[in-house]
């Protein structure tokens, strides 16, 4: 095996691995630090397809904003003396049914597909063309992008008030 | 030599993964991360398909749009998960059965 290969497959066993965990973990605290490494291992991927700026975005936004976030809400739903913090499962053999039929096909769909065999963009530094873009050709979707984010701020902020003005 | 279907595989098992969480967790905040998890799967699958396709850096562009939907899904997700366990006293989804008539 190639080092190129060796590092794949411990970026995909780390992100596989951990998300099983944040899957099947009973403690919520342990699923949100699985979810972390599943995160990180993610990037890694990112990475290893060439994509740094995107590798660094979901450092930046997945690890630093929304599991942040995410423990926040653990913690805000749950009293503070709380220590067991136990997530339960319930229709467990319905839900690994459908979780393993949709595995099974989407796994024999990338398989079996021929994928048109391109060489594809060679791994080369993204940010600046990924920039020009942004603010050229996709300066559109891009400021829709920053108005839904807005929106959906205010709304947050709106739902979760205690009191309502009159 | 890794290639395409490698990717795909990867993220067809973290989907899947996403997909019991979403179907067996009875914590809203554990069926949020599930969701996290779905999303980044598609993540996966639009920057290996921008690596090994044609079509430029397009699925990069994509997959930043994706996590801009992802971060305000968390913040209106739990802003609802939030006011629901001030209603309810409970994090349970089977519990949040208000509008059943």
């Amino acid at each position: 095996m190639s080092p190129t290969a060796v590092i794949f497959w411990i970026f995909a066993a780390v992100t596989v691995g951990s998300a099983a965990v944040v899957v099947f973990a009973r403690s919520l605290i342990y699923s949100a630090f699985a979810l972390l490494f599943t995160f990180f291992g993610v990037a890694g991927l990112y990475l290893m397809l060439g994509a740094d700026f995107l590798a660094a975005t979901q450092l930046l936004i997945y690890v630093g904003g929304i599991l942040v976030l995410l423990l926040f809400g653990v913690m805000l739903t749950h009293k503070i003396y709380d220590l067991d913090l136990r997530s339960e499962v319930t229709q467990f053999l319905p839900g690994l049914i459908v979780a393993a039929g949709a595995f099974g096909i989407l796994t024999l769909t990338a398989l079996r597909t021929p994928w048109a065999a391109g060489a594809g963009r060679a791994p080369s530094a993204t940010t600046e063309e990924i920039g020009d873009l942004f603010l050229g050709q996709y300066l559109m979707p891009f400021w829709a992008a920053s108005i839904l984010l807005l929106v959906a701020l205010i709304g947050a902020a709106m739902i979760v008030r205690r009191k309502k003005i009159a | 030599m890794i290639t395409l279907p490698h990717y795909l595989v990867v993220s067809a098992a973290l989907f899947s993964l996403g997909i019991l969480g979403v179907l067996t967790r009875r914590n809203a905040v554990n069926v949020l991360m599930s969701i996290e998890l779905i999303l980044n799967s598609a993540n996966v699958n639009l920057v290996a398909f921008s690596r090994f396709g044609p079509g430029g850096l397009q699925g990069q562009l994509f997959a930043v749009f994706v996590i801009v939907i992802a971060a305000a899904e968390v913040a209106v997700g739990l802003a609802i998960v939030l006011t629901l366990y001030r209603l309810r006293r409970s994090p349970n989804l089977d519990e949040a059965d208000i509008l059943k008539g």
